[in-house]
């Protein structure tokens, strides 16, 4: 069993978990994920680790409530525990003086953006950090990204904190002002984004790696539920990703692959909050 | 059967007795019911069906007899079967452990037509078939977990920890064998429950989940120890299990495990699925049981399996238990060139699976959410044997045709599986990245770590892999007990 530790609400609907996995915790690198399921009978949830700490022997993920199993974790308290978390799976994000690099981190995305900014900072890159939110108070860790960015730009898309509009916006004003040259840009976020950057980036071909999350099962290459086309080949997310040459994923079809459940999900959803207001 | 007249000396059955019985078939749940449930297809022997069958056996004299050439795991098959005629099934369920200590498991998946029953003298004769010495050993299993109490313990007192990577029929086999000779043993399994292909790959009718929770219980009331949801090569290394956590030796039994995909135009379209992902959520997830758990599954009209293997059975059966209206086998060679076990393909016809050969399908068509509607396959003809000694198929021109499906399964095999052969250094792979490990010894070319199973051998069969286990077993300590690799 794994036992929650911490937990911390981060405003609408996300909140942050510690999560007692010492042997994961000493092992994960940024860009690392795991897999975890919250009871005997549930699914097996993949997520991107935000933070680990080796001491305690915690690893702290930040997660939306979205449906039934997301649902389910929202309701656990320090002192819980999980039934299963497997990890760190993934190959690790490519961590090496660039240069200068650009870490784009979307609503959610910024979690899973955080230790790879702070590794490549620590690295001796100069790391622009671009982090957005729909609104200010929806805006994830930006204390901790300050903390580990050269620079640190905001965007939000009603206006209400650093420049109004989407990440992509402030990424477009940073490539078009040529005072220095971007060796490489990371970006994580809903699909759209990173397929909105992938976009903007490749006529100026500044490498650009994207961090994919789709539907996933096993975690370990068993299963290829989670293939993906890249350079019009399948990829496996699980194994050979997370991370992907942005300027050659099909963005379109993992899209299409990550809508294939939404009817059955919404549906058991439904049926569980029902069944939890009655109870 | 004239009392008196047909017997020997000692009043046992003469053979001539013996060869008149007729083969006794298990009763099984009729087609038309267990299409649509998940419950065992066969019922099993009742203990009077079982003597009788047993009868058959006409005990060869030869030194090892022909059956027991043909079981990879050297069951004493004669003499268990000898136990059975005479009523003493516990006696004969403890035979079996001699060396097999997954009987239950074996019975229900091994391809006796390809082993013990394919050798057994009295099938190779004209007119009378192999005794039945699967469903005989699936009999004696399942008596003893009634009946029995065979709690076996053992002494760890060898003072030496053995690591198992892979809790699949490899693992189990290894993990027993050493646990039995008085190592401390541990299984490091990547999933949520060990098991590994008999949990996420055989479906509950054909390997109820009872059963195989049974005969993993007795592992660790032998004291096996199970650590679940430990990634090999992710979150610890083979040289971590070795250097820091004690270990003497470790044995690799992660399995083949990584699927093959056709590499044809839309494949990557909604609906078309792995046969590992469509097994997995309906076996380890358990789609099967959509009451009680949360893994979605869809249904739709029609299901296409491709391939013609067990996986494949498995898989298409699954798909009509789902509620698939037509589920079809098509398949690029021809019956004759299957490898499915006959009993599966058996069954499946009895249930209405359409089995249709030499078509190869050419790509996947999908609509405006990139669902699969239809596959495009065309007609093949048989040609000179290739390198597997199969006649190879070449495509008709012109005979391509649509076939309108919500589903496909690609059921065409595995390869290996990448993450401990990565994470390995010192391990020498083959050129399709197999570990490459003694045939006899399960040695690889890193001292302390041994093989065995898919990994080694590419995909084969549970019983192969629980062979490779028992070699591996014997050498592992032989290793440990003169230190010479």
């Amino acid at each position: 069993m794994y036992e929650i530790v911490g937990r911390k609400s981060m405003g609408e609907g996300i909140n942050l978990y510690n999560i007692l996995a010492p042997d994961i915790a000493s092992k994960a690198l940024p860009g690392q994920f795991i897999i975890l399921r919250v009871y005997g009978k549930g699914e097996r949830i993949p997520i991107t680790i935000a933070k680990t700490d080796k001491n305690d022997g915690t690893v702290t993920i930040l997660v939306q409530t979205l449906g039934k199993t997301t649902h389910m974790l929202s309701e656990l308290n320090v002192g819980d525990s999980l039934a299963d978390v497997v990890g760190p799976l993934g190959v690790p994000t490519e961590i090496i003086k660039f240069g200068t690099v650009v870490c784009i981190g979307g609503g959610f995305g910024i979690a899973a953006i955080y230790p790879i900014a702070k590794a490549l900072k620590e690295s001796g890159n100069k790391v622009i950090s671009i982090i957005g939110a729909r609104s200010k108070n929806l805006l994830l860790m930006e204390d901790e990204m300050r903390a580990v960015s050269t620079e640190l730009l905001v965007a939000t898309n009603d206006g209400s904190y650093g420049t109004k509009g989407i990440v992509t916006d402030v990424l477009k004003e940073l490539i078009g002002d040529k005072k220095e040259p971007i060796d490489r840009v990371i970006a994580i976020g809903p699909v759209i984004m990173m397929k909105a950057v992938s976009d903007l980036t490749r006529d100026k071909s500044i490498k650009t790696i994207v961090s994919l999350n789709p539907i996933m099962i096993d975690g370990t290459g068993m299963c290829g539920a989670c293939r993906v086309l890249v350079d019009k080949k399948t990829k496996f997310a699980c194994v050979d990703g997370p991370d992907f040459d942005g300027h050659k994923v099909d963005f379109d079809n993992l899209m299409n692959r990550l809508k294939f459940y939404k009817e059955e999900e919404k549906a058991s959803y439904e049926c569980h909050t029902k069944e939890h207001h009655q109870s | 059967m004239g009392e008196g007249k047909n017997l020997n000396k000692d009043n046992s059955l003469d053979t001539k007795a013996r060869l008149k019985i007729k083969r006794h078939e298990m009763a099984s749940q009729p087609p038309e019911e267990r299409k649509r449930n998940f419950k065992e297809v066969p019922y099993g022997y009742s203990p009077e069906e079982a003597i009788e069958e047993a009868k058959r056996c006409i005990q060869c004299k030869s030194e090892v007899p022909e059956c027991v050439k043909g079981c990879p795991v050297n069951i004493d098959i004669l003499g268990f079967i000898n136990l059975i005629e005479k009523g003493d099934f516990l006696a004969a369920a403890k035979k079996i452990k001699e060396t097999n200590s997954l009987p239950a498991i074996c019975g229900r998946v091994c391809p006796q037509e390809d082993q013990c029953e394919k050798l057994c003298v009295i099938g190779r004769r004209k007119d009378t078939p192999s005794v039945a010495i699967g469903n005989l050993e699936r009999f004696v299993a399942d008596y003893e977990a009634k009946y029995g109490n065979t709690r076996i313990t053992v002494k760890a007192d060898k003072g030496k920890k053995v690591a198992v990577i892979g809790g699949g029929p490899a693992g189990l086999t290894v993990a027993g064998d050493l646990c039995k000779m008085g190592y401390s043993v541990s299984i490091f399994e990547a999933l949520h429950e060990i098991g590994g292909v008999l949990m996420y790959g055989i479906p509950e009718f054909r390997l109820p989940k009872e059963i195989l929770s049974r005969e993993l219980k007795v592992l660790e009331d032998m004291g096996v120890e199970i650590f679940t949801n430990a990634v090999i090569g992710k979150t610890f290394t083979v040289d971590e299990l070795l250097e820091k956590k004690g270990y003497s030796a470790v044995f690799i039994g992660t399995g083949a495990g990584t699927p093959k995909f056709l590499n044809i135009p839309g494949e990557e379209l909604n609906g078309v699925y792995s046969a590992n992902e469509f097994l997995t959520r309906v076996n380890l997830m358990r789609a099967y049981n959509k009451s009680e758990y949360d893994t979605p599954m869809k249904c739709g009209k029609t299901l296409v399996v491709f391939g013609a293997g067990n996986t494949a059975m498995d898989a298409v059966r699954t798909g009509l238990r789902l509620g698939y209206e037509d589920a079809r086998i098509f398949y690029r060679r021809s019956r004759k060139e299957m490898t499915a076990r006959l009993e599966e393909v058996h069954h499946a016809e009895e249930e209405g699976i359409k089995f249709e050969f030499l078509i190869n399908p050419v790509r996947f068509i999908g609509d405006e959410n990139q669902n699969v509607t239809a596959v495009e396959c065309q007609r093949m003809e048989l040609g000179e044997p290739d390198e597997s000694g199969r006649r190879r198929p070449i495509p008709i021109k012109g005979s391509e045709f649509i076939t309108n499906i919500e589903a496909a399964v690609i059921a065409i095999g595995t390869n290996a599986n990448p993450i401990v052969p990565n994470s390995t250094p010192g391990m020498d792979l083959n050129k399709w990245r197999y570990i490459v490990a003694d045939e006899n010894t399960g040695r690889t070319t890193k001292k302390g770590v041994f093989a065995g199973g898919d990994i080694v051998t590419g995909a084969a069969t549970v019983i192969l892999a629980m062979g490779a286990g028992k070699k591996a077993a014997v050498s592992i300590d032989k290793y440990l007990e003169t230190g010479i690799w």
